[in-house]
This record gives structure tokens, sequence and C-alpha cells, in this order.
């Protein structure tokens, strides 16, 4: 087996007084393109927020890129929600992309023309220069999203954390993300993303966990992600469609 | 008179100056401070904070007997510290949303101020009116020796403070702006996002208590509030928005005095009054450019 590039040791955590992760083992091999699916509230985000250690765990322990997360960080990229932050914030693309560097630069160092000159390189990337000097609320959904993206980008990870990066967006923003992801993948960094839609799975990711508090199943997709697992994870709420005239299968998710 | 020749506009007094001066210093100060406060969307916070430090102010005249302001400043910001402290460990331990639990701290500890404060009354002269509404006319008549030149004591206090207030803000910068935006990214970056946060609340604290005896707690709340938020529907970007509330906490100070001269009323009050309008009249200046704007866009 390849090294892991994430690995869960029993991990479980809480909010408040309810677990919401329950004693997850799971370990996503390097250079590969994980998906983390499962019903709402079977703690997807909590998963990866428990990798980047900005939730306290009740138990267990976290390898990333076999070390702590504290000894980690900066290899570490982290894409959170799009909705999880404030977009009328007075701050302009460019700038947004410009935080990825703040961990390496360290306190008193100011963004410098090398910064400026890759945070424009990262947004190149994402098919956004055009739109650098924008403030962040005049971007769509999926331009807000892919400047999340090119934030992460420009820490120079290893380790990728998405926590949706598909959510909501349009045609153009799933292209660019796929095609990233794809270029990343061949550099040798390991993506793991929150993915909602089942139906994409199989052509997009490599490995996947199926998380409803605990790790229902985990491995790679082709022999992992099946009828039989995903009834396990989301229990009564899920739809398989046979389209007899195509052969398909359709798998819908009720919430 | 000497006076009169250095005075610019002839009918203001020299003291009429100073008090202007210490107005202006403890609006921007304050409106500068403040600015965060509005991104990071706690404009209550600052309200909250500036009763909070009631009972700070309160235990460090109690426990000196003297009203220096240097036992004041440290109760103060140990009690704003405190506050921050107490209402995310509240809404964390006790299942309630954020602002229940900032409402509850402060009410809390703003009822500890009074109680505390009417007991520190009894022994000396230390009038609660004053902490609410401030006593800016009276500023000229306590004086410190400041390199040879005599200053009004507040004056002196909150021109440390804004100097201290821009050397925070420019060392920190990129933390207090990457922590405001995303918290949560910053963090997995590894940025001090909680000593962040405490820390510019200990600033508002202090903020808060060098400008309360000068102006009083119900102006200092617009202080911090009304520059920052006037100045952000103006521009879209952060450096401009900071210079902006800077000049719109400068302007307001001097137009109020000068307003609340003419009217013969109180400074504090006319100060607050005049932050008021400006920020209503910004609002709707610019929602009347906005539809201005598409107006003509549906025109061409």
């Amino acid at each position: 087996m390849k090294h892991a590039a994430l690995a869960f040791h029993g991990v479980s955590a809480a909010y408040r007084d309810e677990l919401v992760l329950e004693r997850i083992d799971a370990s996503v091999p390097a250079a590969s393109l994980c998906a983390i699916v499962g019903p709402n509230g079977a703690g997807k985000s909590t998963l990866i927020k428990a990798a980047l250690g900005l939730v306290p765990l009740t138990a267990g322990s976290v390898t990333v890129l076999g070390g702590t997360i504290a000894a980690m960080r900066g290899e570490v990229g982290y894409v959170p929600q799009s909705e999880s932050v404030d977009w009328e914030f007075p701050i302009s693309a460019l700038e947004v992309v410009l935080m990825g560097s703040y961990g390496r630069l360290g306190l008193f160092r100011r963004v410098g023309r090398a910064e400026r000159m890759h945070a424009m390189d990262c947004l190149e990337q994402v098919g956004l220069t055009a739109f650098a000097d924008r403030q962040i609320s005049q971007l769509s959904g999926g331009q807000q999203q892919r400047v999340f993206l090119a934030r992460a980008l420009m820490q120079r990870a290893r380790l990728y954390l998405m926590d949706e990066p598909f959510a909501g967006v349009d045609a153009v923003t799933e292209r660019a993300i796929l095609r990233v992801l794809g270029e990343l993948r061949e550099r040798g960094c390991t993506m793991v993303a929150v993915h909602h839609d089942l139906s994409t799975v199989r052509e997009r990711f490599d490995h996947v966990v199926l998380l409803n508090k605990r790790a229902v199943a985990v491995g790679p997709v082709s022999t992992t992600f099946t009828t039989e697992a995903l009834q396990r994870t989301y229990g009564g709420r899920l739809a398989i469609i046979d389209d007899a005239e195509s052969g398909r299968t359709a798998v819908v998710a009720g919430s | 008179m000497i006076d009169a020749a250095i005075v610019p506009a002839p009918w203001l007094t020299r003291d009429d100056l100073w008090t202007i001066a210490t107005a202006v210093l403890a609006s921007v100060a304050c409106g500068l401070v403040g600015c965060w406060l509005v991104l990071r969307r706690l404009s209550l916070l600052g309200d909250a904070i500036s009763h909070a430090v009631l009972p700070g102010i309160a235990g460090a005249f109690l426990l000196t007997g003297t009203r220096d302001v240097l036992p004041m400043l440290l109760g103060a910001t140990v009690v704003g510290v405190v506050t921050a402290f107490m209402s995310s460990a509240l809404s964390r331990v006790g299942r309630v949303d954020r602002d229940a639990a900032m409402g509850a701290t402060f009410t809390a500890l703003f009822a500890l101020g009074v109680v505390m404060m009417s007991m520190a009354a009894r022994q000396v002269d230390l009038d609660p009116g004053c902490v609410l509404y401030g006593l800016l006319e009276f500023v000229p008549f306590d004086t410190v020796d400041v390199l040879g030149v005599q200053v009004p004591r507040a004056a002196a206090w909150l021109g440390a403070a804004l100097v201290l207030d821009l050397i925070l803000m420019v060392a920190f910068f990129k933390e207090l702006r990457a922590t405001s935006f995303d918290p949560a990214h910053a963090m997995s970056l590894g940025l001090p996002v909680g000593l962040v946060h405490l820390g510019l609340m200990a600033v508002v604290a202090a903020n808060t208590v060098v400008a309360f005896e000068a102006v009083g707690s119900i102006l200092v709340v617009a202080m911090l509030v009304a520059p920052g938020a006037t100045a952000r529907l103006w521009t879209d970007r952060l450096v401009p928005m900071l210079w902006l509330a800077a000049a719109i906490a400068a302007a307001t100070a001097i137009i109020g005095y000068l307003a609340a001269l003419e009217l013969n009323t109180s400074a504090a009050g006319m100060i607050a009054t005049v932050s008021m309008v400006g920020y209503l009249g910004s609002v709707g200046a610019v929602s009347a450019r906005s539809s201005l704007r598409s107006a003509l866009r549906a025109a061409v």
C-alpha cells in the first residue's frame, strides 16, 4: 500500500454533547482524489475540520502527510464552504488569494512582489486573472469558489482539504476545478473533498470515504462505491432508480 | 491676547480648540478600532465592552482611591478581555447564541459596575452621570505637562492611545484582515485567531476607557461604530475604508462640537447626533447613487 497522505486513527469528535464522529478509521493514499460522501449531518465537514485541527477530538488522532497537523500545517491547503465567509467583506479577489501566503510569511512580514506574482499565477490557473481587482461580492458563486481554490494553490500545499468545492457552481467553474485537481494529482498532491453529487463520484474521484458519523466504507471507488455500501450509508434515505433503457443507475439521496 | 494670534478661527478660544482636538483624537482612535468591529459584524460587542468595563473602572477606583487614568485603564482592559472570554464561554457552555451570551455578559457586568460606582461615589466625588455623558466641556481644565506644553490630560492619553492603535494595526494588519475575513481558514494557516480576537477586545476596552472620561460611554459607542459603518458604505476596499473612517471620525467631532457651541448644547450629544446624521445621509446617498446608476444602465 502507498504511503497514506491522510489517516484517521479512531477519531471521535463532539459538537456540544452530541457525538458527530464516532471512532473513524480511514486513510487516504497519496496522489489520490478522495471524496467524502454521506447524508446531511453525517459529519463530513467536521471530518475535514478534524484533520485540520480546527475541532477538538474527543478520542483518536490524525496523521497528516506522515506527521501531526501542527507540524505539517504549511503543507495543507484548506478550501472552506463558500458560504462560511462574509462575501461583503471589503477585499479584492487578489487580496483573498494572497492570504494563502500569510502562514508562510509569519509575523511582521508583508506581502511583496514575489507573492503578488504568484497570486496572479494562481488566479490564472483558475481562469480569473481578469477579476483580480474585483471586490469579492461582485463575483458569481462559481468564481468565489475558484478564488478559494486559488487561495489554497497559493499555499503550495501537498494535501488539499476541500469542503464541497462543487456545490452550486457553474459548468465553467466545474471544468476549471477539475482541471486544477487533475494537475495537482499529477504533481503528486492529494485532494480530499466533501462531495454531494453521488452521480459524479465515479468519474471524478478514485477514492471514497462513505461517512455517516462512522466510517461505513473506505477504499477505492471501483470496489467501495457500491449500491450496497451506499444503502448502508444513507439508510432509508436513498432511492436507486434503474433505467432499463440506458442500463444506467441513478442514485438519489434524500436529505 | 497672545492666544488670539494662534487661533485660526477668531471666534474660538484656545480652550475650544483643545476640546475639539480631544474630541477628534477620541473619535479617530475609536473609529479606527471600531472598523474592525464593523468588519467582524461585532458592532454590538463595542457597545457591550464599553458598558462592561464599568466594574473595571470602579474596581480600580475602589482599590486605589484615585481617579488616575492608569489603574482605571488596566482595570477596564482586564474586564474587557474577561467580557470577550465570558461571552464566548457562555455561548459554548450555556448553549446559547453568541449575541444572547454577549447581552447577558455585558448587562451583568454593567449592573455590577453601577453598584460599584455608587459605592465608590459615597467615598469620593465620582458621578455616574459623568461616565455616561462625559465631560467634554471640562477637558481643558485638567492639564498635564507634555514636553513643556500644557496639554489637557484627556488629549494626552487619547493621543497615546491613537499612536498605539496605529502601531498595532500596522504591525498586525495581515493577521487582523485574515482572521476577520475567514477565521477558520486563518486558523488552518496557523494564525493565532483567538489571540488576535482577545487582543482586539483589549484594545477596544482600553480605547473605550481612555475616551470615557472625555466623551462618556454613550458617545464612545457611537464613535466606535458610526465612522466604520459610514466609510464601509462608500468603499469596497479595506485600506481606503480605514482612512475614510478616520476622516469621517475627525469631521464628525469638529462639526459636532461647533454645532454644540452654536446651539449651546451638550457637545457629546451633538457629536453623536452628527455621526448618526452622517450615517443615515450616507445610506441615502449611496442607495440613490446605485439606483441612479441602474436607471442610467437601463436607459443605455
